[in-house]
């Protein structure tokens, strides 16, 4: 079991190694997040609900009740779990696509309501796992199969600032934060208290971590660093935007 | 809070919407998702208010996708979840029901049709019949009740709850506008008083217990990796629709036996049906009546039994042939003499008219449009 000394105790080791491709950042996040289910004894009461897309590829990588759902669609599955029976830990994993695009009515609606789960987004400015398209997230410029020549904003807009949005809209008790796997110690930091809100039970939780797609960006490991830490550190600001009682202290 | 019905039998005058929230409080329902379409409303509104009393939920969702995946993870954690809609919302519902049918998660969805296609009308048609039966990608795994009257709208909504846990398939019930908002009396009962019982809901997620060291986890899957993966999970799956269909499947029939034609249609048509071969058998016209209860799956060998006794067919429908569709799929290679048909998307069909149409191909005219 030497080998398992690395590994969250609430991971699967049946599926592991992981799927993810070298160099992609989901597996960073699932190991925080792991370490965060570890640590918060939350194993027993988790829900984790995988969104198609390259989260799907994480519907057997923890010892905890899983459902993969439908594209866009995990957001309300969870939220019929938890309502449904109020005691689950419920957390939605799914990509920008499932979360921006489409699954953004049950984002905002879920922000809205202030339901008491946790949507875990991944954001790596493209659609990974059907090839690399262009994603509400990709960048100005930025190259994908259905911006050949660069995302235009003119023609298509600028990135979805996630977070920000969900912050304008939720209610009292709601965590919302960006996080970034360049910086583990404060994706780790925000992930708890994310969870532990949840745990709380004082509202909506909402965490967008940054991540890396060398597959799809088509970068070395250096230039897939640099895109993370300086291309889109310009655009996506990392922070906690909402933290509960935050406007009630106000 | 009153955890049971306030009668055991209870004689009412109310509409079918309020019939249906009724019957699924009677059918153990826990919580119902929902999102505004008329002319399902109403079940939304009476469940609402019964709901607080009987420690019942509900939540008004922000579409009818949402309203459909809402449903599926109330029930993946062990309550008896529903939910209702109508036309465009039907076909939003055909997303979340595909996974209920992949991942064998019972559901009951209400249907109260309206006009179609698109926004068309918030009255009345029989146009959901194509989509409550193959409206997804894939194979039709779903049951489907057409109900008549009151009577069998609560009848069948309860029924529609025991289909789905017992067989873990979703389950529809076709209504539709008429019958939504009319009013029109029923016997209301406890299913308990008349010695039903009702199949037990069981979580699939969140069960007691540590995932990996006291109990393995749960890891439910509708992805698969490779053509022969998706073939071995589909193939027991339509066995045991097959197997189940056998048991569901039902119709109702009168004076099929040497009658001179039969007429065929579904839902409040079939009343008309049933008023028009009274009247045509005073004018000493003896015409019979098949009605498929289950639309899904299609009760084809008591068609195939009556059409051996008597092959000159009338198919009666508010839409443009997608009862018609079935039928001609359930005959498929027998002998038929004539096929009439009438053809009214959106509009309802009288006794009046069924007799002069009979009257019409018995003269040697043709009813066809």
């Amino acid at each position: 079991m030497s080998d398992r000394l690395a590994m969250p105790k609430s991971w699967h080791v049946e599926s592991k190694p992981h799927k993810f491709c070298p160099g992609c950042g989901h597996g960073l996040i699932l190991k925080v997040l792991g370490e965060v289910i570890d640590e918060l004894d939350i194993q027993e009461k988790l829900v984790f609900g995988c969104d198609i897309g390259c989260s799907l590829l994480a519907w057997d990588f923890f010892d905890a009740d899983t459902v993969q759902t439908h594209h866009g669609r995990t957001t309300p599955v969870m939220v019929g779990i938890k309502r449904a029976n109020p005691e689950l830990l419920c957390i939605a994993y799914m990509g920008d696509g499932g979360g921006y695009a489409i699954g953004a009515q049950h984002l905002v609606n879920a922000a809205f309501r202030n339901e008491r789960i946790m949507v875990l987004l991944v954001n790596n400015t493209n659609y990974g796992m059907t090839g690399g398209q262009m994603a509400p997230t990709t960048l100005p410029g930025q190259k994908t199969e259905t911006s050949p020549f660069g995302r235009d904003p003119e023609e298509t807009g600028y990135p979805a600032q996630g977070p920000e949005m969900v912050a304008a809209v939720v209610p009292p008790g709601a965590y919302v934060a960006r996080a970034t796997c360049a910086n583990m110690k404060q994706m780790k930091r925000f992930m708890k208290k994310a969870v532990e809100n949840q745990v709380a039970g004082r509202g909506f939780s909402f965490l967008e971590v940054l991540s890396t797609c060398p597959t799809n960006w088509r970068t070395s490991a250096r230039q897939t660093w640099e895109f993370l830490e300086k291309e889109m550190a310009g655009y996506f600001k990392t922070g906690e935007f909402t933290t509960p009682g935050d406007r009630r202290e106000k | 809070m009153q955890r049971t019905l306030p009668f055991s039998e209870n004689r009412v005058f109310v509409t079918g919407n309020e019939a249906v929230a009724w019957a699924a409080l009677a059918a153990g329902a826990d919580i119902m998702f929902g999102y505004p379409i008329t002319p399902q409303n109403e079940i939304m509104h009476y469940w609402t208010r019964l709901a607080p009393a009987y420690g019942k939920k509900f939540l008004q969702t922000e579409d009818e996708l949402s309203a459909g995946f809402t449903t599926i993870g109330g029930v993946l954690a062990g309550r008896k979840a529903f939910s209702a809609t109508a036309g465009p919302g039907t076909v939003l519902f055909q997303e979340p029901v595909t996974m209920a049918e992949m991942m064998r998660i019972p559901m009951v969805v209400i249907i109260q049709q309206r006009g179609g296609p698109s926004t068309a009308t918030v009255i009345y048609s029989q146009q959901e019949v194509n989509l409550a039966a193959f409206g997804g990608n894939g194979e039709g795994w779903r049951v489907v009740y057409s109900t008549a009257n009151h009577q069998e709208l609560y009848d069948y909504t309860i029924k529609a709850f025991n289909v789905a846990w017992t067989y873990r398939f979703p389950v529809f019930v076709l209504g539709d506008g008429y019958q939504a908002k009319m009013r029109e009396s029923l016997v209301m009962y406890d299913p308990a008083s008349r010695g039903m019982e009702l199949a037990p809901a069981e979580a699939v997620v969140g069960k007691p217990g540590r995932p990996g060291s006291s109990r393995p986890a749960v890891h439910l899957r509708n992805a698969f990796s490779v053509e022969e993966e998706l073939y071995e999970s589909i193939m027991p799956g339509e066995e045991e629709f097959r197997s189940m269909a056998r048991r569901v499947v039902e119709h109702d029939e009168e004076g099929t036996r040497g009658a001179e034609l039969v007429i065929i249609s579904h839902g409040v048509v079939s009343r008309a049906a049933v008023a028009a071969i009274k009247r045509l058998k005073e004018k000493g016209i003896k015409a019979g009546y098949f009605r498929p209860v289950t639309i899904r799956p299609f009760p084809e060998e008591a068609l195939q039994r009556a059409v051996a006794l008597c092959p000159r067919l009338l198919v009666v429908e508010s839409a443009l042939g997608q009862l018609a569709r079935l039928v001609k799929e359930a005959l498929f290679n027998r002998p038929v003499e004539s096929f009439d048909t009438i053809f009214r998307p959106g509009v309802g069909i009288t006794a009046e008219e069924l007799v002069e149409a009979v009257i019409k191909i018995r003269q040697g005219g043709t009813t066809c449009v």
